[in-house]
């Protein structure tokens, strides 16, 4: 009994240690990281030679899954631009916080980050409800966030800009394809919260005006790891399309079981609006092939701008990481706002929301061109298809980028959506 | 008619996950009372255990032996899982055993820290794993289609029952071992080494948990926080069908699989699942301990 607790401790010390030295390799990966915590308050605004932004992704939690990856194409964005000399002869400085999941850590960090660190941008946020979460804070402090996902729509804050996809750049452009190419009944399928609801809303009137069926609408629950239910009511049903909304793990389960129940891309097409390259990893690329995906980017669209992407982003987090939209929406968006620092002169919020006002970028996707008004970007929409090696070689693009609709207005039959949606 | 067996099927197939699942929590929660949160990160590791020999399979094994690494992965997932399950109840349970309320906040503190070194060795995003040849595909009857993996899994976990079962009823250390749990200070007086039961049962507990991952690499996602989406689960399992015998967590996996298929077909999934629980809430007012409950003349029960 005596000797207990010294096996106790010794067995925590090695542990700890064990834990330090892989955090530790972690940190050596992103050396900014490290150097967020102790400059906190000291080295401020009143430092003459950096300028500070703010990088708020959640690094732990379920969503460290996604997120991860944005932070890490930010950081090279800002690595790049620091090498070719900075902004205004400044260099920038990241401030890395952790939204760990959670949307009230969001707003806290965005607060945080703005109020004591006084950074000049935030770069950050994935879900609806972490952008929902800090939305009122940068609002309240004037502050500037830049937010690379695809969303449900319906929002236009003075004080974000949407790098990534408004409906009318993916999922209307997506429904329209599908009624053409692939068949007429569709089957609605997504997570229980406020984008996939929101994004059906908006097919359901799409499809009524267009005149095809509807043949079911399920939700599962995040992170429902059993489908065979539901693929038992789509068996019943016999789709065209299944139009897949689920975000996150559940995509891995929800395809895997498909596959095993006997049913290829060929019976049913699955269109999905949340799966990308990464995604595709993980569900097993065997698994995915053939089904559909609708975005603005793919690693192997064919830009220059791209090739020097991917071999960058490459380079810096090793050989077998890829390149998906919102890796190159977050990417693009610390260019844009470096961009408009450059043309503005300042930092200063006001002055920057104005410089960027139809600021043009020839991003690895394509070009893009800030809307002056609703402060999203133009895109340009690509429907692809999954490949047996885990790529998605395009199969239609919109040949143009086209411009940002947040709340669907130039669509007949997305008329009172937006007031019934908008809150 | 062919729409009523494919649900029975999937009644059947959820319940056999579930069972799976919750078959090693039967052992540590059911039988040696100790509340493991730590269990879902245990079956992770399972899952990871897997990826790890499929790609050590794709690297230095001819192709032609690849379906095999999925046999080979089950007894290892099974060691590596009862090795994490030794290094947590020496340094941690072992202190803990008198202090349920205690491990419940270390052993998920645990877990956590299990998910971080995940997530440090193997990345964030999810990794892939590629199913055996062998389980491709599925039986068709008709227009019915039941897909050789859920029928594997079935399998397994009845073999894992059917071992488990054998280990504590036929074996003189599972003797040992159900003595301990009945009655410890009898057991002591009769010269059980008590510590080394403890030991022992803990181990194999966690080594279930790798097996349920293992197998659970068919069917779902493989990251750092799966065993998030099966702890409460398999908890569920445990509770309804009663703390101590290893039948009750087997009649309750079953019942939750199949209430839970039905009212998912009939209404949604998110309905579904409320309506199990509301179900399990009645259930627990009317046998509070469970379906099976294990009486023992034990002083301190």
């Amino acid at each position: 009994m005596k000797v207990k607790p010294f096996y106790l401790f010794l067995l925590m010390v090695a542990f700890t240690t064990i834990i330090a030295a892989c955090s530790g390799g972690n940190g050596a990966s992103t050396p900014e990281e490290g150097s967020s915590g102790s400059t906190e308050g000291t080295s401020g605004s009143d430092d003459e030679d950096v300028i500070e932004v703010g990088i708020l992704h959640s690094l732990s939690g379920t969503m460290a899954i996604s997120e991860t990856s944005v932070h890490d194409a930010e950081l090279l964005a800002i690595n790049e631009i620091n090498a070719n000399g900075g902004v205004l002869g400044k260099q920038i400085k990241p401030v890395i916080e952790d939204g760990a999941s959670d949307w009230p850590t969001f707003a806290e960090k965005a607060k945080k980050l703005l109020q004591q660190d006084k950074v000049a941008a935030i770069f950050g946020g994935w879900t609806s409800a972490s952008r929902k979460a800090m939305l009122p804070v940068v609002e309240e402090s004037n502050g500037l966030l830049w937010y690379p996902v695809q969303y449900e729509g319906m929002e236009s804050s003075p004080n974000i800009f949407y790098t990534g996809a408004a409906p009318n750049q993916q999922i209307v452009p997506a429904v329209d394809w599908l009624l053409e190419n692939r068949g007429t009944k569709f089957y609605l399928l997504g997570s229980d919260y406020v984008f996939p609801r929101t994004a059906n809303a908006a097919i359901k009137a799409q499809l009524e005006d267009a005149g095809a069926d509807l043949v079911g609408e399920e939700y599962t629950p995040l992170g429902h790891t059993d489908y065979n239910t539901v693929i038992a009511k789509i068996k019943s049903e016999k789709p065209d399309v299944i139009f897949n909304t689920l975000n996150g793990d559940s995509n891995v389960a929800f395809f895997k079981q498909l596959k095993d129940a006997g049913i290829t891309s060929e019976d049913i097409t699955v269109l999905s609006v949340s799966v990308a390259e990464e995604e595709v990893r993980g569900i097993g690329a065997d698994v995915i092939a053939g089904h559909l995906t609708s975005w603005n980017y793919y690693q192997t669209t064919e830009t220059p701008e791209n090739s020097e992407f991917v071999e960058a982003y490459k380079a810096a987090y090793g050989e077998d990481r890829v390149t998906a939209d919102p890796i190159e929406a977050g990417y693009f968006g610390v260019y844009l706002w470096a961009a408009a620092v450059e043309k503005a002169g300042t930092t200063d919020v006001d002055a920057v929301k104005e410089a960027a006002k139809e600021l043009e970028f020839q991003a690895p996707g394509g070009l893009v061109k800030v809307d002056g008004e609703n402060q999203h970007v133009y895109k340009t929409v690509r429907i692809g298809e999954v490949q047996g090696d885990g790529q998605i070689k395009e199969l239609w693009n919109s040949g143009e980028p086209v411009k940002p609709d947040p709340f669907l207005k130039g669509f007949d039959w997305a008329s009172g959506l937006a007031e019934s949606l908008g809150q | 008619m062919s729409g009523t067996i494919l649900t029975l099927f999937n009644g059947l197939s959820l319940g056999s996950i579930l069972l799976l699942i919750a078959l090693g929590l039967a052992v540590t929660f059911g039988l040696m009372k100790v509340i493991n949160m730590a269990h879902g990160e245990l079956i992770m590791i399972g899952a990871y255990v897997t990826y790890v020999i499929q790609s050590l399979f794709l690297k230095y094994v001819p192709e032609s032996f690849f379906d095999l690494y999925f046999l080979l992965s089950i007894p290892i997932a099974f060691l590596i899982a009862a090795g994490f399950g030794i290094l947590l109840e020496v340094s941690l349970i072992r202190f803990l055993y008198k202090r349920p309320l205690d491990s419940l906040l270390a052993t998920y503190g645990v877990g956590l820290m299990l998910q971080q070194l995940a997530r440090s060795i193997f990345g964030a995003p999810n990794v892939g794993v590629q199913s055996p040849g062998f389980l491709n595909g599925g039986l068709t009857i008709g227009n019915l289609v039941l897909p050789y993996s859920r029928i594997f899994i079935l399998s397994l976990s009845i073999l894992c029952l059917v071992a488990i079962f054998l280990y504590f009823y036929r074996t003189a250390n599972g003797r040992r071992v159900r003595a301990v749990m009945q009655n410890r200070q009898m057991a002591e007086c009769l010269g059980v080494q008590t510590r080394r039961v403890d030991l022992g049962t803990f181990a194999i507990g966690s080594g279930f948990a790798g097996i349920a991952g293992c197998a659970l690499t068919l069917l779902g996602p493989i990251g750092p926080t799966i065993g998030t989406y099966y702890i409460i689960d398999a908890f569920m399992v445990v509770v309804v069908g009663g703390v101590g015998a290893l039948i009750g967590a087997v009649v309750g996996a079953f019942g939750i699989g199949f209430f839970n298929t039905i009212f998912e077909f009939f209404t949604s999934a998110t309905i579904g699942k409320v309506l199990v629980f509301m179900l399990i809430i009645a259930f627990l007012q009317w046998r509070p301990s469970g379906l099976v409950s294990s009486r023992s003349r034990a002083l301190d029960e």
